[in-house]
C-alpha cells in the first residue's frame, strides 16, 4: 500500500499533523503503538490544556478528544497496536515497515512524519545508586498506573523533581489515599509552576524540600528506604549530609527527552540543544519529506504549541516535496535553543513561528532577529525562565539579504 | 497576607489587606485575582480532577472532573464519593456521573470517551 504521508505518533502532534496533511488533500496513514489514540494526553487527567487554542482549561483526554473527532471525518487510515521497527528510504520516498494484530506489515509513503513525543529520564539517567528493588518509577509510569490502569504504585511515596509533572503526581496521588511524604529538588528553585505549588502542594500540606536529591535506594525486593542528600550549587551531592526517609515508592520525575530512534535510523541530523531534529518553519528536517513535530522535536511546556506544530507538518508535506534553500539561523547570547535552526528561503517566509528558551533565569532582555544586518524583529522581555517557552512570529517577507538570519537574545 | 493566584498559568503574586468588606487586593493583573483572593479567604473554591471504575473491557478506571468549582474542604468528601461509583457501560465524554455536588449545582462528568471493548 502506498500512502503520500505515513504519520508515526496518535498523540497530539500526530492527531494535528494527519489531520491537516488530509485536509491538504493528501492519502495519510497513522500509526499508533497503542489501544487508543490520544497519546500521553489520555492519562494527563487534571485540567488546564488548550488555554491558548480553546481559550478553556480542558483535561487531557478531553483535548485530544477535539482532535480524534476532527480526524474521524477525515481519510485519515489509523492503525493501532502498531509499532514502527524498520524505516528504509527508496528513489521514490520510503518504505515503513511495522508490526499490528495482522503481524509484519509494510506500506511506502512520499513523505514521513515523526511525532513519535518523547521520553522520561530514569533512575539510571540521573546515577541513583543502590538496590535493584520494585518501587522506583517514572512519574509517567506512575500516572499511567493511576489514571488509566486504576492501580496505585504505593502507599508510602517521595517524589524527586519539582517539575509541573512531580507537582501533579503529588497531588493525584493524595488525593488517591497515599502518603505522599516529600517533594524533593535537586535545584534551589521549585522548577513547576508557582501555580501549581501552591493548588499541588500547600492545598495537601505536601512539604517541598529544594536543594536535595535522592542519592541511594535500599530495598530487598521492594523499596524500603531512601537516601536523601544535599546537593551544592553545581548538583552535587554534598557527603555527611545524607538522610535517610522510609518509603515504598519512589517517583521520579526528573526531565523529558525527545524520542528520536527512528529519526537516527533515517539518518535525521539532530540538534544537540533540543535533542530533536533540526527543521526548518515547515518542520521538515534535514532531509527532504522527513518532517518531526511536537514533543519529539523539542519539549514543550503548552500542548497548544505540540498541535501547533503538528499543523505545520502537516500541511506543508501534503503540499508534497519541492526544492528547498536552507539558510541555518544563527543563535548568540542567552538562548538555550531556537526551533526551528534552519529557514527555507525558498518558501513562504512571511509567518515563522519561532520558539525560544533562555538558558537562564533572566531579566530585562530583548530578542532580536536579524536578516543579514537588517533588524526584522525585535522585542523586550521583563523575565525570562528556563522552564518557559517563548513563541514569537517573524516576517521575513520584506527582508533584503536572507543569506544570514541570526537570533540574538541580550541585555536591553 | 500574600497568596499566589491559581486561576491562570500567570500565577500573580497577591497582597491582600484589610478584612471583612474591606478586603483590598493588589499584585493582580486581572479582576479574576480579585475575586480569587475574596473566596480564597471567606470561602476557597476548587475544580476536581480525578477517576472512577468501570467493569466496562478495556476501562479499569475513566477519568472525571467537577464542571465547576466546589468548596476546597469538601475535596476529600468528593473523593469518598468516587469511591463509591462504579460505572457498567461505556459513556460518550461529558456524561454526569453524580449531580449536585453538595448542593453546589456543580456535577462530576467524564472527561473521556469510552468506546467499545478495544481490548
Amino acid at each position: 500500500m502506498r500512502y503520500d504521508t505515513i504519520v508515526i505518533g496518535g498523540g497530539p502532534a500526530g492527531l494535528a499533523a494527519a489531520i491537516k496533511a488530509s485536509e491538504g488533500g493528501a492519502s495519510v496513514l497513522l500509526i499508533e503503538r497503542e489501544a487508543r489514540l490520544g497519546g500521553i494526553l489520555k492519562q494527563c487527567i487534571h485540567d488546564g490544556f488548550g488555554v491558548v487554542r480553546f481559550g478553556e482549561k480542558l483535561a487531557g483526554p478531553e483535548y485530544a478528544e477535539r482532535f480524534i473527532r476532527k480526524l474521524a471525518d477525515t481519510n485519515v487510515q489509523v492503525s493501532l497496536f502498531s509499532f514502527v521497527t524498520r524505516t528504509e528510504r527508496r528513489a521514490d520516498g520510503y518504505v515503513i515497515t511495522y508490526v499490528c494484530r495482522e503481524g509484519v506489515c509494510s506500506a511506502e509513503c512520499g513523505s514521513i512524519v515523526l511525532a513519535t513525543g518523547c521520553r522520561e529520564r530514569t533512575r539510571n539517567g540521573i546515577y541513583i545508586h543502590g538496590d535493584r528493588c520494585a518501587g522506583v518509577y517514572t512519574a509517567g509510569a506512575a500516572q499511567n498506573l493511576v489514571n488509566i490502569l486504576g492501580v496505585m504504585p504505593g502507599k508510602r511515596i517521595v517524589i524527586l523533581g519539582s517539575g509541573d509533572i512531580g507537582l501533579i503526581m503529588a497531588r493525584r496521588l493524595t488525593l488517591e489515599g497515599a502518603k505522599v511524604v516529600g517533594v524533593y529538588e535537586a535545584k534551589p528553585t521549585p522548577s513547576g509552576l508557582t501555580r501549581n505549588i501552591h493548588q499541588c502542594l500547600h492545598d495537601f500540606d505536601i512539604p517541598l524540600y529544594l536543594s536535595r536529591t535522592v542519592t541511594k535506594v535500599y530495598g530487598h525486593e521492594r523499596l524500603e528506604r531512601v537516601e536523601i542528600s544535599d546537593v551544592d550549587e553545581r548538583m552535587r551531592p554534598i557527603p555527611g549530609t545524607e538522610q535517610y526517609v522510609d518509603c515504598d515508592c519512589l517517583v521520579l520525575a526528573v526531565g523529558l527527552i525527545p524520542e528520536n530512534e527512528l529519526a537516527s535510523d533515517l539518518g535525521v541530523p539532530l540538534d544537540p540543544r533540543t535533542k530533536g531534529a533540526y527543521v526548518d518553519q515547515n518542520c521538515e528536517t534535514r532531509i527532504d519529506g522527513i518532517y518531526a513535530c511536537g514533543n519529539a522535536l523539542h519539549v514543550n511546556d503548552l500542548v497548544d504549541y505540540v498541535s501547533e506544530s503538528g499543523e505545520t507538518a502537516g500541511s506543508h508535506c501534503a503540499a508534497g516535496t519541492r526544492e528547498r534553500e536552507l539558510v541555518s539561523i544563527e543563535t548568540a547570547g542567552k538562548l538555550l535553543y531556537v526551533v526551528p535552526q534552519m529557514l527555507d528561503v525558498r518558501s513562504d517566509v512571511s509567518g515563522v513561528v519561532m520558539y525560544f528558551r533562555a538558558s537562564e533565569e533572566l531579566t530585562g532582555q530583548r530578542l532580536t532577529v536579524k536578516a543579514g544586518n537588517e533588524t526584522v524583529y525585535s522585542k523586550v522581555y521583563g523575565k525570562l525562565l528556563p522552564p518557559e517557552m517563548e513563541r514569537v512570529v517573524v516576517d521575513f517577507g520584506k527582508a533584503k539579504d536572507l543569506s544570514r538570519i541570526t537570533v540574538t537574545l541580550e541585555d536591553k | 497576607m500574600e497568596m499566589v493566584c491559581i486561576v491562570c498559568p500567570n500565577g500573580c503574586r497577591l497582597t491582600v489587606t484589610g478584612e471583612g468588606e474591606d478586603i483590598a487586593v493588589s499584585g493582580n493583573k486581572c479582576k479574576r485575582g480579585e475575586a480569587f483572593a475574596v473566596a480564597e479567604l471567606t470561602a476557597p473554591m476548587r475544580s476536581v480532577t480525578t477517576s472512577v471504575r468501570t467493569t466496562v473491557a478495556g476501562y479499569p478506571v475513566v477519568s472525571v472532573k467537577t464542571d465547576g468549582e466546589i468548596p476546597k474542604g469538601r475535596i476529600a468528601e468528593l473523593m469518598a464519593l468516587c469511591r463509591q461509583i462504579t460505572i457498567d457501560k461505556p459513556l460518550a465524554i461529558g456524561t454526569k456521573v453524580a449531580e449536585d455536588l453538595f448542593g453546589t449545582g456543580v456535577d462530576l462528568i467524564t472527561t473521556t470517551d469510552m468506546e467499545e471493548a478495544n481490548e
